[in-house]
């Protein structure tokens, strides 16, 4: 299989989740379309790492999966805060720093 | 075979990530981000990066959307409002990521990456099993993997800090007289 099939379609799904950030408004979908795109930029890294045959590539998509984890469990945390100050999940609505 | 594999997995991934986008409750999403990421394990395997598939399943698939079904059974699916805030956003942002889409693409596939109309170099038979980025992870990039620990650590503890129990809270709290630690919330609950 073509290397520049599994880059296309990498591109393919960063677009859909950026498109999701865009259009959604619900924060917690809007973090799992951050994971789409993180998702996209891990599959454009192994199929490079695997086009150039060198497996140095995966280690950086393993530390991609490691920093994505660690956006989520902070976002989590901060909508888990936002709820139990009862304020509204709508990033429309949470325009202001001030809490 | 390869392709019959790589063309179900990409229609599983694409689908998956339509899924997350287009459906109203954040509990299905989060199901459609699962199918997502099972699939693009299988594209890794296809690239014969068999422990990044793994830690893919076992980490993301299994910890982090457990985390995720866990949040949102705590939150509850809030309706999101349909009609936009700004007028013909959903078009602009369409148009937006058509373009995206085709930007990305001619830069990649334009660029003077020679090789990558191929399949690659064959490559040995142990390439991206756990042995082989297990002695890259601790030999040669052990202080991006200490680093990667620390941050996970960090993460962790700024959850706790974010999400802890506050005693007070509603209506505008009187400050402390000294910042609020973890511990001290733990002791006065």
């Amino acid at each position: 299989m073509n290397i520049s099939w599994y880059i296309v379609l990498s591109a393919l799904l960063f677009t859909i989740g950026a498109i999701g950030i865009l259009v959604r408004r619900s924060p917690m979908v809007i973090l799992l379309c951050l994971e789409l795109m993180l998702n996209a930029g891990n599959l454009a890294l192994v199929a490079f790492s695997r086009e150039v045959g060198n497996a140095q590539g995966q280690v950086f998509a393993l530390v991609v999966m490691v920093v994505a984890a660690c956006e989520v469990v902070v976002g989590l945390g901060l909508i888990v805060a936002i709820f139990r100050r009862k304020l509204p999940l709508d990033v429309d609505d949470l325009r202001e720093l001030r809490g | 075979m390869e392709a019959v594999l790589f063309f179900l997995a990409a229609i599983g991934a694409t689908a998956g990530a339509i899924g997350v986008v287009a459906l109203r409750n954040p509990f299905y999403s989060v199901l459609a981000l699962v199918a997502h990421l099972f699939s693009l394990a299988v594209l890794f395997l296809l690239l014969t990066s068999a422990f990044v598939a793994a830690a893919q399943v076992v980490v993301y698939a299994g910890a982090v959307m457990v985390l995720y079904v866990f949040v949102v059974a705590y939150v509850g699916s809030a309706h999101e409002a349909d009609l936009d805030p700004v007028p013909g956003q959903r078009l602009f942002a369409g148009l937006l990521a058509f373009f995206l889409f085709v930007e990305i693409s001619a830069a990649v596939l334009s660029s003077a990456l020679k090789a990558l109309g191929t399949h690659g170099p064959d490559v040995p038979a142990g390439f991206g099993d756990p042995a082989a980025i297990g002695t890259l992870l601790l030999e040669k990039f052990l202080v991006p993997f200490e680093a990667a620990s620390i941050l996970l650590l960090i993460a962790a503890v700024g959850a706790i800090v974010l999400a802890g129990r506050r005693q007070r809270a509603a209506g505008p709290p009187p400050r402390p007289a000294e910042p609020t630690t973890v511990r001290e919330e733990v002791l006065t609950r």
